[in-house]
């Protein structure tokens, strides 16, 4: 019998990949992020909102993670921004690997920000890296504030969350003051922004943060 | 569900390395996994099943050992074990907490003949 020592990490694969993408954005002045949440919580209502907000001064494109479909980068394109639809066939994340591949379809000379939509799914995805410079997790009213104390992982490695749906806020036993705790406990300098995808409500504050994230980015090139 | 991804790279990474080491039949594997991935255990043990059928590493054993979160608060310095719920410093209060261990998942060893 023969004992051999591994130490080799099931992801390392995963990471020179993810290393790779973020040279490569590194390089060409692109603010990257990767966009999680549950199913149904608005990621794609909040991008075609970003895009109209941001799209004047900030170029854009998406990937767009789905299992299957591309009914969420149709939406996208009729926004007018550049969008490559990743379907990972049963995959309940986006790897590096399919991040890589997806930006062979994009031209990204012109772009400074580039948004990853990954799959609807709050466990998964966090553990992935793509390269992207902030995760950002959207959790919206109606699904309930125990998300974070359910899903840590996904809340502190977020730099940003998102509170969607705000405007049924007042219809939603959804308490403001436990997520807000409970969210600081998991990782204290998460930055948290209450909207509305629907109503259009609180996306200032939003697009200005991520507008200065994109300049400052572009800035250190 | 990600650990069926998962546990496609140990088992390639064994396939790999019991090649270049001349072993025909893998019979134990031990898998550290910390308990800050969102990897579960139960379902890494069926990934396993499943992804090790046909290859020398069928029936092997796999042992999983959990790795504790173990933070270290930045203002006193000091290393304490925690949970994922609460990155706050037990000694003195302070909010910013570093982890040291807990988000480890790799293959410590495997046996084989």
């Amino acid at each position: 019998m023969v004992k051999v020592r591994l130490a080799s990490r099931i992801l390392e694969a995963n990471e020179k990949i993810a290393e790779r993408n973020r040279k490569f954005f590194q390089d060409k002045g692109i603010f990257v992020i990767n966009l999680m949440s549950s199913p149904g919580s608005g990621k794609t209502s909040i991008l075609e909102r970003t895009i109209s907000r941001l799209s004047g001064e900030t170029p854009l494109a998406v990937i767009e993670g789905d299992i299957y479909t591309s009914q969420d980068a149709e939406r996208i394109e009729q926004k007018g921004a550049p969008v490559v639809q990743i379907n990972t066939s049963g995959a309940c994340h986006l790897d590096a690997h399919m991040v890589e591949e997806a930006l062979g379809d994009l031209d990204l000379d012109k772009i400074k920000l580039l948004v990853i939509e990954n799959v609807g799914n709050l466990v998964c995805p966090a553990e992935f890296d793509l390269g992207e410079d902030a995760k950002v997790a959207v959790l919206s009213t109606t699904e309930g504030n125990d998300k974070p104390m359910k899903y840590p992982l996904v809340f502190r490695q977020s730099q940003a969350v998102l509170v969607n749906k705000i405007d049924l806020l007042a219809h939603t036993d959804f308490d403001l003051d436990v997520l807000r705790r409970d969210v600081h406990l998991i990782n204290p300098e998460l930055k948290i922004f209450e909207v509305s995808a629907r109503t259009n409500e609180g996306f200032e504050p939003w697009c200005q943060w991520l507008a200065e994230q994109v300049r400052n980015k572009a800035a250190a090139v | 569900m990600h650990e069926l991804s998962l546990m496609d790279g140990v088992v390639k990474a064994l396939l790999k390395s019991a090649g270049e080491n001349d072993i025909s039949k893998i019979t134990k594997v031990k898998l550290v996994v910390g308990k800050m991935t969102a990897a579960l255990p139960s379902a890494l043990e069926f990934a396993f099943e499943v992804l090790s059928k046909g290859t020398l590493i069928e029936g092997a054993e796999l042992e999983i050992e959990e790795q504790e979160i173990i933070g270290r608060c930045e203002a006193c310095g000091k290393e304490f074990k925690t949970n994922l719920y609460a990155f706050v410093c037990p000694h003195c209060g302070h909010p910013k907490v570093d982890i040291v261990s807990g988000r480890d998942l790799y293959i410590d060893f495997y046996e084989g003949d």
